[in-house]
């Protein structure tokens, strides 16, 4: 299941790395969040409320952050149950690297959801996905800084950002 | 002589209420005070329940209670059990594990049952369940049905190493062996009959009741089979003695045998009515029905025929791995054994057969009998391993079958597995199939299509099954742990008109129509003064219920047997009224007659007589009611010929049925509408299994196909009409000579529509495509072979 894209974000890595580590700016940008709260070091609690076809639900679940190689790559990983809805796990792997004092952001992610939610919405999972993780990382491209617009960047035949 | 008799096609007098709406369906029951149910299943196929947490639940407005596996299990409730044992190689019975109506330790199935919340209403039991938190730690699943047994899989089950259920085996390996190694020809094909789920238009429900003051439970059930769903809970699970316990079957929208079973849903109904002291209702909703109803198929298959020089078939060895889903459903175990391998000699005196077959364990949903049970699996592998011989000997194919047909002046014929068959006529059904299907213009519609870009194909499906089931003692010896006979009480009332009371339970079958023309027919009586009672363990005699095309052989033959005891005791009586002996008393057309006289009494005066018996014979009884419990002598032998002509479009995969022709040998036809409407909807099945039906399971056992977004269903636009027609050789096995017809169309279209559908395709090098042939894979194989043959 591929969810790839990249960002160039008009800020230095620091500053991205910082923000990626940043629980309000990751509650503001979770397209649905209702919560996120700082657990431990590199653990939250969330709270997000989604749609995956005709099936919405609330997920209650763990965010951890994992593999943290600052100011570089980590990996987000998300897990949640959605009650009746059944429960939705995710993660993405995430890199920067500097370009001409910008930075370029690239993510990798996987999702997967179980019970009625991949009963009825298992087609749609891969679409709905990949929105969220646009949706996500665009956000994300404009908090971090501000007043400019996120720019896509496309990705090669290796799935690399140019 | 009335006009309402066997062979009419008289209209359905169930029609009226159902087509108007005033059926009565079990969601359309509600006791007073009743709540509703609403379970939380399990979102994993594979995971162990760490902990269930009811707190928030309970606190949800409206909410009554929330019940678990563990209270179920302390209050004793027993588990779903299987009623057949099946014998491995070894001699050793079915492991059989625990099947708890809610899950304790485990959860082995997504869908499985991991708690229930009753509340005030439907939406305060729903966002109950919404807010019970269960703690799951999860387990790898084991998901695909080939492999399941194999070393290294996740074991389901402490009691079936390596998830397996049996190993078992019918025929004789070392002689069917060596004939294999003798013979001119042998073909193997390897495929898969796909699973699928029953969707029955009308969902699974409940309503249960307990009585307080009397200790009686009523339970409204959407079954087949009230009264063996009243001995498996009593019996079995524990909830209450049978005498205390009332099953109700109203309306029944469809079943096709998913509402055979008993189910954890009914069972937790009748506990929760007792614990909380209220009705308790459940009706399913549509995505629970699809995760939740036993599936039907599900087999992996290795097959092969062996033939002489001439195509004689010599001997056919036969491996299945069969998927029984995370536990066993209530006839489960049979289904691929002794409804399946038995029917592997198909219409043919092939003389060795030899199948053995795995039963497996795996985290998808439990697999039962659905429309056919075994029969359309066995029809399968006979009919495309003869098919794919006649091409590979270049022998038309119904010549082939011709070759080696049971002829009409062999019956009856024994065969190697089992089943002794009591008649038929094999190759006249054939003949005339041939002819509805005017095949003998095939090769010109053929290259008229090929000019047009399309590739047409033309397949037969010569099927026979098993039904009617079943003889008590047969079953009993294979090891069915029931009876499977039958019973009626025909009672007249006062005013002459006369109620039926069986223990079938018609769920679209039409018993309240053609029962009636049996009971018109053979006693004189007009066709609206008959009621048939179904459904009612309160009000019928105990019976096993409606499956396996066993009404009319089974029930209606029980209902012939009380209609010779009424005859017999209104000979008595009229005798009596008419001054003469009983055996000089002859019955015709509802009157009983003193032979050779115009001295008669019609049989409406003969019940007032005895329900009013002034003038009486002094030592008989009075009243006029009599009953019959009937256990069949066989099973019965429906057979016949379909034809199925596709048209192929090699650009888009798309196949479209152009013609499709049905000749089967029913035995005698009581209503030949009826008869007609079942095979339409039996072919309507077996197509929706050959082009478009089949539930996905991915790699984590999730059901992906969980809805009608995604799960095919026939429609009226994928089939042409039908061409159907029957020759009749009644059965001499039962009184009324009939066979059943339930199921056949399922049976045998699967088989004719892909046998047709390798016909098209071998012309451009195609030689395997699996069930269902969807475009998409009728495309790929034909680019593949493309590709294959460029190089």
């Amino acid at each position: 299941m591929e969810i790839k894209g990249a960002y160039r974000i008009a800020a230095t890595r620091e500053q991205v790395w910082a923000a990626l580590n940043d629980p309000e700016i990751l509650k503001k940008c979770l397209p649905g969040c209702e919560k996120l709260e700082r657990e431990g070091d590199n653990a939250f609690t969330a709270t997000i409320k989604t749609k995956v076809g005709p099936v919405s639900a609330r997920f209650s679940g763990a965010v951890t952050l994992q593999d943290l190689d600052p100011p570089n790559a980590y990996r987000i990983v998300g897990e949640g149950k959605g009650g009746v809805a059944g429960f939705a796990k995710g993660g993405a792997r995430v890199t920067l690297r500097d370009d001409a004092g910008a930075t370029v952001l690239q993510y990798d992610a996987e999702a997967k959801v179980g019970g009625k939610l991949a009963q009825i919405g298992s087609r749609l999972i891969l679409g709905t996905a990949r929105k969220l993780a646009d949706d996500f990382f665009k956000k994300f491209s404009e908090t971090v800084a501000p007043g400019t617009a996120a720019e896509k960047v496309a990705l090669d035949a290796e799935g690399q950002a140019s | 002589m009335t006009d309402m008799s066997i062979g009419r096609a008289v209209k359905r007098t169930e029609d009226l209420r159902f087509i108007t709406g005033k059926g009565h369906y079990l969601d359309d029951f509600s006791r007073p005070h009743q709540t509703y149910a609403a379970f939380v299943r399990s979102p994993h196929a594979h995971a162990e329940i760490k902990k269930i947490n009811k707190t928030k639940a309970l606190k949800v407005p409206g909410v009554v209670a929330v019940l678990t596996g563990d209270e179920l299990a302390a209050d004793k409730i027993g588990t779903l059990i299987c009623g057949w044992v099946i014998k491995g190689k070894d001699g050793s019975p079915h492991k059989a594990p625990p099947h708890p109506a809610l899950a304790t330790k485990k959860v082995r199935y997504v869908g499985d049952h991991v708690a229930v919340v009753i509340g005030e209403t439907l939406d305060a039991a729903k966002d109950g369940a919404e807010a019970v938190e269960v703690e799951y730690r999860t387990l790898p699943a084991a998901v695909d049905t080939a492999s399941a047994h194999k070393p290294g899989q996740p074991q389901l089950h402490a009691e079936a190493p390596n998830n397996l259920c049996y190993d078992w085996e019918i025929g004789d390996r070392a002689k069917v062996d060596a004939a294999f190694s003798g013979a001119a020809h042998a073909v193997k094909l390897q495929f898969v009959n796909n699973r699928l789920v029953p969707n029955a238009i009308e969902p699974r429900a409940a309503l249960a009741d307990y009585d307080t003051g009397s200790g009686e439970f009523t339970l409204y059930t959407t079954s087949q089979n009230p009264h063996v769903a009243r001995l498996v809970l009593s019996a079995f699970i524990g909830i209450a003695p049978e005498h205390k316990l009332r099953v109700i079957a109203p309306d029944v929208g469809g079943g096709f045998g998913s509402k055979i079973f008993i189910y954890a849903e009914e069972t937790v109904a009748l506990w929760a009515a007792r614990k909380i002291g209220r009705p308790v209702k459940w009706t399913a909703e549509r995505s629970e029905s699809f995760v939740s109803d036993a599936h039907g198929r599900d087999h992996v298959t290795t097959a092969e025929l062996a033939t002489d020089k001439d195509g004689k078939f010599l001997a056919m060895r036969v491996n299945t791995v069969a998927n029984l889903g995370a536990y066993l459903s209530t006839f489960a175990s049979a289904v691929p054994t002794y409804l399946y391998a038995t029917l592997l000699a198909g219409q043919y005196k092939t003389p060795l057969i030899y199948c053995d077959v795995q039963g497996v364990f795996t985290n998808t949903t439990p697999v039962d009998a659905y429309r056919g049970a075994g029969r359309p699996e066995a029809t399968y592998v006979v009919e495309r391993l003869v098919e794919e011989m006649a091409a590979k000997l270049k022998i038309a194919p119904d010549e082939l079958r011709r070759r080696n047909f049971v002829q009409a002046n062999e019956f009856p014929y024994t065969t190697p597995v089992i089943h002794q068959y009591d008649c038929g006529d094999f190759q006249r059904a054939q003949r005339e199939a041939l002819r509805v299907a005017d095949v003998a213009g095939f090769a010109q519609r053929k290259a008229d299509a090929k000019k047009r870009g399309k590739l047409r194909g033309l397949g037969y499906s010569s099927y026979i099954e098993a039904c009617g089931i079943a003889p008590s003692a047969a079953v009993g010896s294979l090891g069915g742990g029931v009876g499977l006979w039958e019973s009626a009480t025909i009672r007249f009332n006062p005013t002459g008109n006369v109620s039926i009371h069986v223990g079938t339970h018609s769920h679209g079958q039409s018993h309240q129509t053609t029962f009636a023309q049996v009971v018109a027919d053979r006693l004189g009586v007009p066709f609206e003064s008959v009621e048939i009672v179904e459904g009612d363990t309160a009000r019928t005699p105990f019976g096993m219920g409606t499956y396996g095309s066993r009404s009319a052989a089974v029930g209606l033959s029980a209902v012939s047997k009380a209609a010779d005891k009424i005859v017999e005791k209104g000979k008595k009586i009229a005798g009596h009224l008419l001054e003469a002996a009983p055996q000089d008393i002859e019955f015709r057309d509802g009157k009983f007659r003193v032979m050779g006289t115009d001295k008669e009494v019609g049989i409406a005066q003969v019940a007032f007589a005895a329900y009013v018996p002034h003038n009486y014979p002094k030592d008989l009884e009075p009243g006029f009611e009599e009953t019959a419990f009937y256990d069949p002598l066989n099973f019965s032998f429906p057979a016949g010929t379909h034809v199925a002509e596709v048209e192929i479009d090699p650009e888009t995969g798309t196949t479209e049925i152009v013609n499709y022709s049905a000749v089967d040998d029913f035995g005698t036809i009581i209503n030949p509408m009826i008869v007609e409407g079942q095979v339409h909807g039996g072919i309507v099945q077996g197509v929706g299994q050959a082009l478009l039906e089949g539930a996905v399971y991915d790699a984590d056992g999730q059901l992906a196909s969980g809805s009608y977004m995604d799960y095919t269903m026939p429609r009226a636009d994928n089939v042409p009409s039908f061409k159907v027609e029957t020759i009749v050789v009644p059965s001499p096995l039962n009184p009324l000579g009939v066979k059943g017809c339930g199921e056949a169309g399922a049976i045998a279209a699967p088989a004719a529509v892909m046998n047709a559908v390798h016909d098209a395709l071998r012309a451009v090098g195609v030689d395997k495509v699996e069930m269902p042939a969807t475009p998409h894979r009728v495309w790929s194989a034909i680019r593949n072979a493309k590709k294959k043959a460029a190089k």
